[in-house]
């Protein structure tokens, strides 16, 4: 196998006294999608906010590409080509739909301190954000304003604000919460055909889409990896299903 | 056109007539009046930047607005007198000159508000609110108790500054000046909230977690934000001090913070024209009801009550919703 993109080593986490993640190990390879599952405060959340500079691990590291990125700030990982989305909409309401995706695209060219032109004549930046809108399937709503968008609309819009940035590796919090079953399959079928282009660490509750996209899972219970391995091995694993599967089904 | 277009529109033929008219009947008070509106609009126009585009609920301006008023202080109080600020390493002497004022004023501010800024950021809400006044108050008592420049009972300076082929004593030509500064504020505030920087500093204010997710980090857009904002500010300040041919403390106070503050509010927060229509309407009860009762605050408190609980957008975002349908 290639050598993985993203790589977490040991990484320790608590929360005075809290253990949120203990000794966690993971990797990334490219083209992958590598689902992390687990109970409610298992500890996905904050591993995602230590993989993406949110939060820093009390021990342990983080590695992109061949660099540790552990001591970098959120923004600095963005920029190094690691995008996330987030498990609650953190998209500005007041703007309209291409704005967001406009600042995304933004952020990945750099320079935002231009204080003339205006942004929305830029036809680089609006080239590549109607590009992720049409991805995405948004490109109708370009003028609409995010805060009218239906909650299945805005995960597709974290999705595309994501894509603007041109990653090396995408860290997905939760991108299917709260969609019905039409609005899953519809990610479902995109976060597919995404793999190619940038390997996924998807953190994800809808079983079914875990299924059908993961090529590998990792378990956490309690802050700790209890399994990793392929479908069918998580499937079969009877730590698992007494952990997680057994509780919910 | 939009209707905030056509509001502005308005707005700008009534704050041109008014001085038009006032000319022709030859009302110096009045021009003094619009002068003074202009100038206060211009500090809001600054503080909009801040907390209308960024969401920064400084209520501290009053340091940058008292900052470029005692920098036309000091700097024509040494020239009228004709001592040197200082004779060594090297020689820096007072200038009566508005252009050289002016520069230094917005550096001045902009340099004080890059420190307090870098320190301020670190927090948010509240505590954002309560450094910033606190910086606004330590200002207001060094202005106090620092006996070289008046002390508390502030500078006169006796010959309005001048500025090159223009009699600034004139009320029309100082009017003028200060209606010219305020439209190219205006147009640069227009500018800047739609280009790159405007974009990245209004979704900062929404989501600080997105912008950082998008590989920006929001302190710098903020942080420059509150520099663009207080160097307008402390322009501002410079042209009060010279409108008034006066610098006192107060200008450092932080009812003046408060008061900058109103007429971005009472405008609408984050519209072009917010500070504007806000200044305008101060101006003009402080000159209506100031002549009925010396506590015309009062009401003035009780316009922004109304405005703050029943119209958020202030004069102009209700004016420029009210014809549509909200969803």
């Amino acid at each position: 196998m290639d050598k993985a993109i993203l790589q977490v080593k040991d990484v320790c986490k608590s929360f005075a006294g809290l253990r949120a993640s203990y000794n966690i190990s993971l990797e990334l390879y490219p083209g992958e999608i590598h689902a992390l599952i687990g109970p409610n405060g298992a500890g996905k959340s904050t591993l995602i906010k230590q993989i993406s500079g949110e939060l820093r691990a009390d021990s342990g590291s983080v590695y992109f590409g061949n660099k540790n990125i552990s001591g970098l700030s959120a923004a600095k990982r963005a920029h190094l080509g690691l995008a996330r989305t987030f498990q609650i909409s953190s998209l500005a309401m007041e703007d309209t739909v291409l704005q967001n995706v406009m600042l995304g695209a933004l952020g990945s060219r750099g320079n935002v301190f231009r204080f003339f032109g205006p942004v929305l004549h830029d036809k680089e930046l609006l080239d590549r954000a109607n590009d992720a809108l049409a991805r995405v399937g948004l490109d109708q709503q370009a003028a609409v304003c995010t805060a009218e968008l239906s909650h299945g609309q805005r995960r597709q819009l974290e999705v595309a604000v994501a894509l603007t940035l041109q990653p090396k590796a995408f860290v997905m919090d939760e991108p299917m919460a709260g969609l019905g079953g039409s609005g899953s399959r519809q990610l479902t079928s995109l976060l597919d055909k995404l793999r190619e282009e940038a390997p996924i660490l998807l953190v994800e509750h809808d079983m079914d889409a875990v299924f059908a996209l993961a090529d590998r899972i990792s378990v956490l219970v309690y802050g700790e990896v209890i399994a990793t391995g392929s479908v069918d091995e998580i499937r079969g694993n009877l730590e698992v299903q007494r952990a997680y599967l057994g509780e919910e089904q | 056109m939009s209707r905030e277009r056509q509001i502005n529109i308005a707005l700008v033929i009534v704050l041109l007539t008014v001085p038009l008219w006032a000319w022709i009947k030859d009302e110096p008070f009045t021009l003094t009046l619009c002068t003074r509106m202009a100038i206060l609009a211009l500090a809001g126009v600054g503080l909009n930047i801040a907390l209308g585009l960024g969401g920064l609920v400084s209520f501290g301006h009053a340091v940058f607005f008292g900052l470029g008023g005692y920098t036309m202080g000091i700097l024509a109080s040494h020239a009228q007198t004709y001592s040197p600020l200082m004779e060594s390493p090297f020689l820096i002497e007072g200038t009566k000159s508005m252009p050289i004022i002016w520069l230094i004023a917005t550096a001045v501010s902009a340099l004080v508000a890059f420190l307090i800024g870098a320190l301020s950021l670190r927090t948010s809400g509240v505590y954002f609110i309560m450094i910033t006044l606190a910086f606004g108050q330590m200002f207001y008592y060094f202005a106090i108790s620092w006996p070289a420049y008046g002390g508390e009972d502030g500078l006169s300076i006796y010959v309005r500054n001048g500025f090159p082929g223009l009699n600034t004593l004139d009320p029309v030509q100082y009017m003028v000046l200060t209606y010219a500064l305020l439209g190219i504020a205006l147009w640069f505030f227009s500018r800047l909230a739609n280009s790159s920087f405007g974009l990245t500093l209004n979704a900062a204010r929404q989501s600080p977690g997105r912008v950082q997710a998008v590989g920006i980090r929001p302190f710098k857009v903020q942080l420059f934000a509150i520099v663009i904002s207080a160097a307008i500010t402390g322009l501002a300040g410079a042209l009060f001090a010279d409108l008034n041919r006066f610098v006192s403390p107060t200008m450092f106070s932080w009812q003046t913070s408060g008061e900058i503050m109103i007429f971005v509010i009472l405008g609408g927060v984050g519209r072009l024209f917010g500070p504007v229509a806000g200044a305008a309407l101060f101006v003009f009860l402080e000159h209506q009801l100031g002549g009925l009762s010396e506590f015309w605050h009062i009401y003035l408190g009780l316009i922004l009550l109304g405005v703050v609980l029943f119209a958020r957008g202030g004069i102009v975002g209700t004016l420029a919703e009210s014809g549509l349908k909200r969803g």
